[in-house]
């Protein structure tokens, strides 16, 4: 019975990754319709300011902040959000490979590259390659909080305005739904600029202090909100992804206990038979 | 009834306010501003401080950490900052990211290495399952 032995602790160790994955993908579940809930609400904040930066320019067609022109390209700076943890299938990988696919097109240009990382898993992953990193932040958590996120933006920000880089990339993964997560590149500076139709007759705000200071302010946090989306939208993304890889290893597991049960008991079955055949023979030798 | 001006106070992790109101008192960024419908258009920044929104009801009192101003006729929209500002402030953090990702280059972290031995790991069991199938199928 020395198999049999054997088959019954594997079975009661995989039924117990079981009940770990099982409930890692509940607790993926709840986060991800949190995470999407804060996605939505981050939504009319951005449309605001958006639509505040159209008035502004259309309002003032001669000025033109740095932000917003657009200027010969000769280095790159790319915003990358990953995840802090693992157990995300495949989430991560597709991330970088969309990512490296985006420096590649740059450095065969022979335009260098500076990256600001936030998250730790791209963190471990771009450090190998060797290209200056500017700023850094990991541990955001399932609630990133825009407080979190100046810091690291303003490096990139204060980049830009030195001419440091002269294009601005926002790399992170986008919650399509459940079952599709993929990695989105946005350009972040310079900013395209949209003309609203909406507002044709001429009017103008009265601005306090300058046209120029306020602009500023609105471009600056802007960009912030557009990344603070970009690292909300990755957490419900990384829930999402966690999820199904976890619910795969949940059915993984059942399947295999199914197979194992089978062994078992074809190991028992032959036991006995074995053990009546020697009392049979025993038996039939008296 | 009096005319009313809408009010929406937001912020980039969610909506604060959203109505209509009598009066809005506003902390901007050259003094308080009180601000009644039909104002004109006008745009400012405003410090932290206390937001007064006055409705038929009553007057209500919102605690913003600063932002942005936009008055239209008959909108006004304060786009709030959710944390306190400043440029010390913003520098110091700033300043501390950089640190940060100077510390990922020359490789301080604990954290990250400790990340890294597990990727290694799970390669390195990953191999062995490998071999073993290998041995099983040979043998």
């Amino acid at each position: 019975m020395a198999g049999t032995k054997e088959i019954r602790t594997k079975i009661a160790s995989v039924k117990s990754t079981q009940k770990i994955t099982k409930a890692m993908q509940m607790v993926a579940t709840s986060k991800m319709r949190r995470a999407q809930d804060r996605m939505r609400l981050a939504r009319p904040y951005a449309d605001k300011i958006r639509t505040v930066i159209g008035n502004l320019s259309q309002a003032n067609p001669d000025y033109r902040h740095p932000f917003m022109a657009s200027r010969e390209v000769n280095s790159v700076g790319i915003i990358i959000i990953s995840t802090d943890r693992g157990l995300a299938g495949g989430l991560n990988a597709n991330l970088f490979k969309q990512a490296l696919l985006l420096m590649k097109e740059w450095q065969s240009k022979d335009i260098p590259i500076t990256l600001s990382l936030m998250g730790s898993k791209g963190t471990a992953f771009f450090r190998r390659l060797g290209l200056p990193i500017l700023s850094h932040v990991q541990g955001l958590g399932d609630k990133p909080h825009i407080a979190e996120l100046i810091g690291p933006v303003k490096v990139m920000l204060d980049a830009y305005r030195d001419g440091k880089i002269d294009r601005l990339y926002l790399v992170h993964s986008q919650f399509v739904n459940t079952m599709t997560q993929k990695p989105n590149i946005v350009q972040l500076l310079p900013l395209e600029a949209q003309a609203s139709s909406a507002l044709q007759e001429h009017w103008d705000y009265i601005y306090e202090p300058s046209a120029g200071e306020i602009l500023d302010g609105l471009l600056m946090r802007y960009i912030e909100s557009q990344v603070y989306r970009g690292a909300v939208e990755n957490v419900a993304a990384e829930m999402a992804a966690r999820m199904v890889a976890m619910k795969a290893a949940t059915d993984n597991a059942g399947k295999l206990i199914g197979e194992l049960q089978l062994v078992y008991n074809k190991a028992r079955q032959a036991a006995i038979t074995t053990e009546l055949a020697e009392i049979v023979g025993g038996a039939a030798a008296v | 009834m009096a005319k009313t001006i809408n009010v929406d106070i937001v912020s980039a992790e969610g909506e604060i306010y959203s109505g209509p109101a009598e009066m809005v008192f506003v902390p901007a960024k050259e003094g308080e501003l009180g601000i009644a419908p039909r104002h004109a258009p006008l745009l400012t920044l405003i410090k932290a401080g206390e937001v007064r929104v006055k409705t038929a009801e009553g007057e209500q009192s919102i605690f913003v950490s600063g932002g942005a101003l936009e008055i239209q006729p008959n909108q006004v929209t304060i786009m709030a900052d959710t944390a306190i500002r400043a440029k010390d402030l913003d520098e110091a953090s700033a300043l501390a990211a950089k640190q940060r990702a100077e510390e990922v280059l020359s490789g301080k972290i604990d954290k990250l290495e400790q990340a890294e031995a597990l990727a290694e790991l799970a390669r390195a069991a990953a191999q062995l399952k490998l071999l073993e199938r290998l041995r099983k199928i040979k043998g």
